[in-house]
């Protein structure tokens, strides 16, 4: 809309100035070693740590590993779940974020707020909290029960948790998105004779992609590392309801860290490769709220 | 093809606000109308109703014979340029002017032929491959305009369609919309608050002011026959001065300045006179009263003057310098007014007095709330 206005030089040269000279008298290079520090301590020490003792002993392991069938296994339910929880959560979070953005109702403000609640509440509790429901004795237990389906300790459970702890990322990332977009683009395609289907996926759909993108990429990192919520719903029955993080920790608890070490880098790269993306989604989102 | 737009006791409410109140004109086929007004008038709304994009509370909307009121903006054909442009930011040019073709299913080698004959005729068949970001705002408001026009609507609607640009690109992008419309010929609606503007463009202009139709007539009969004190305040440049009636005639103290005969003795008369109709005499003369030159200053080929009345009221007077024979500041001189629209003090003034004959406006708040709320109330 008003690209040429939005990109102003800073507020003030006379602040900018201000700025530098208080930053110059820490000394450069202070501020620059204690973040680097930071980020290399913290950070890549870790994964520095990890992919030396998965490797350690040659890379042999890491086929043995793959060739156990709980390994397969773990992976192949991380990946279904996460590609459940995504798809889910981006259908309903779009549509909780066009009306969360375009609706005026009583009770906004709680329905915002409540979006933030999976972040607010440690995964554990989360996983309690599914267990009450459906667990013996839980208010949907019955209803389960007698047409037989299996939800506690077994993938409805984990998919419900892991979907839960995963709504805000779409949502967050989607409603200012559509807030700056405004409503006139839209009504213009209407007049132009677009119905609303056709609006949504050739205007709307367009100018939040990337927004949407890197809610999605969020989404499925949080997905991929759950562990807590899990873990209380699953019971970790190795080969049946043990995912990639479940195998990790029981790995460890068995004294096989070796494989413990290598499921874990693999699923390291996987949150690297996703990050990348969420980078670059995150770029073209600024770009896009221009 | 074109055809009439009437709008009948048009009426639109956002919660308590009534921000369009019983609004009632026709737009000629094939001309350009100017819904004019201040902020808040509700201008934008009768034009978002007339578009489908907002839903009248009563009152019918027509476009040549076919009612529209109750139809869904898709199934109306109209063309809509807003203020912002609006465009598909994610679209190039081509593609913004070809979505109208597109949607409707337009034939792909038509649909080619239409855009390139609308980029021809809005000047900016270099910049097809070209995104929105990348062209300014005269240029991007002729996109809007060739995007408008593609699926050949009945009617074109503009929403301040100048209103974002700067000065002389805003008397430029006129002149070309003039030209445009004198070529297509489509029926357009023009919402605006410049009265210039709707003064040069169409042919018929709609004063609103606070939900309601003031005055509706040509643009020339709007200058000089104001009905109500508001469009003698609004349109033009006015002077407002105050006296009283007495035998048919309008006075400043006790001299006669001007007509009022349609007035009762005794009334509290308001006197709108435009600043080229103050005439300057050395000598006294029928009709005219003394003044005092505060302030002139020379605009060139004509000056703009001060004036202090006896009883302490100040006018402007815009006269050609080679009709002031001399006068300048500090002279004691005296002024006759042409052309003076007299009315009731009773029937309000600019811009904040009710309308005439109409107390129950008085409950009303002017403001921009209405061109807000429109905006927000779009989706549901």
């Amino acid at each position: 809309m008003s690209a040429t206005e939005t990109r102003q030089p800073p507020a003030s040269t006379q602040d900018a100035g201000q700025r530098r000279t208080s930053r110059r008298r820490l000394g450069p290079g202070v501020l620059l070693a204690l973040a680097l520090a930071y980020v290399l301590v913290l950070l890549l020490g870790p994964l520095a740590g990890i992919i030396y003792y998965a490797f350690k002993s040659g890379f042999g392991v890491i086929g043995q590993t793959f060739a156990q069938p709980d390994v397969q296994h773990a992976f192949l339910l991380t990946f279904i779940i996460m590609a459940i929880t995504v798809i889910v959560n981006t259908i309903f979070g779009v549509l909780v974020a066009l009306v969360l953005a375009r609706d005026r109702f009583p009770g906004k403000r709680l329905v915002s707020a409540l979006v933030d609640l999976p972040l607010a509440v440690s995964p554990v509790i989360v996983g309690l909290m599914a267990v009450l429901l459906f667990g013996r004795g839980g208010w949907f237990e019955p209803f389960f029960a007698a047409r037989g389906i299996q939800i506690i300790f077994a993938v409805p459970s984990m998919v419900l948790v892991t979907i839960f702890i995963s709504i805000p990322f779409v949502i967050r990332e989607v409603v200012p998105v559509l807030q700056e977009l405004g409503l006139e683009e839209e009504q213009a395609a209407w007049t132009l004779g677009a119905s609303k289907a056709q609006t949504f996926f050739r205007v709307t759909l367009p100018n939040i992609r990337w927004g949407l993108l890197y809610g999605i990429a969020l989404s499925a990192a949080r997905a991929i590392g759950e562990v807590g919520a899990v873990l209380i719903v699953s019971g970790a029955i190795q080969g049946q309801t043990e995912t990639a993080t479940l195998f990790i920790l029981r790995a460890f608890d068995q004294f096989q860290d070796q494989q413990g070490y290598i499921v874990a880098v693999t699923l390291a790269l996987f949150s690297i490769l996703l990050l990348i993306g969420i980078e670059i989604f995150k770029r073209k989102r600024i770009r896009e709220a221009r | 093809m074109a055809g009439a737009i009437t709008v009948q006791g048009l009426t639109k409410s956002f919660g308590t606000f009534r921000a369009v109140d019983d609004v009632s004109f026709e737009a000629r086929a094939g001309e350009i109308t100017a819904l004019l007004g201040p902020s808040g008038s509700g201008k934008s709304t009768v034009l978002r109703m007339i578009a489908g994009l907002e839903l009248p509370d009563s009152g019918s909307i027509w476009v040549g014979d076919e009612e529209h009121t109750d139809k869904t903006p898709q199934e109306r054909r109209l063309g809509f340029v807003f203020q912002h442009y609006a465009l598909f930011r994610h679209m190039n040019v081509r593609q913004n002017v070809e979505f109208g073709l597109k949607v409707r299913k337009t034939p792909k080698p038509d649909a080619r032929t239409r855009v390139d004959e609308l980029l021809e005729l809005v000047g900016l068949a270099p910049f097809g491959d070209r995104y929105p970001d990348q062209l300014s705002g005269g240029q991007r408001q002729r996109v809007a305009l060739a995007r408008a026009l593609a699926p050949r609507p009945d009617v074109l609607l503009l929403d301040e369609p100048f209103g974002a640009l700067d000065a002389h690109v805003r008397q430029e992008l006129r002149r070309w919309l003039d030209g445009l419309h004198r070529e297509l010929g489509v029926t357009s609606l023009l919402v605006t608050h410049d009265q210039e503007e709707a003064l040069e463009l169409a042919s018929a202009v709609v004063v609103m002011r606070r939900g309601r139709v003031e005055q509706a007539a040509a643009p020339v009969d709007i200058y000089n026959q104001p009905t109500t004190p508001f469009v003698a305040g609004f349109v033009g440049a006015s002077n407002l001065l105050k006296g009283t009636v007495r035998s048919g005639e309008l006075l400043f103290g006790s001299t006669a300045v001007a007509d009022a005969s349609d007035l009762a003795d005794g009334t509290d008369a308001q006197a709108y006179i435009r600043p080229h109709d103050v005439l300057l005499t050395v000598a006294p003369g029928n009709r005219s009263f003394p003044v005092k030159v505060e302030r002139r200053t020379n605009l060139g080929w004509q000056s703009k003057l001060q004036l202090r009345l006896a009883d302490g009221q100040a006018i402007f007077a815009e006269l050609p310098n080679d009709e002031l024979n001399g006068i300048d500041e500090g002279h004691d001189v005296n002024a006759r007014l042409r052309n003076a629209k007299v009315f009731s003090a009773d029937a309000g003034e600019p811009p904040a007095g009710p309308t005439e004959g109409s107390t129950s406006q008085d409950t009303l708040h002017t403001s921009d709330e209405d061109e807000v709320l429109a905006g927000r109330a779009g989706l549901n």
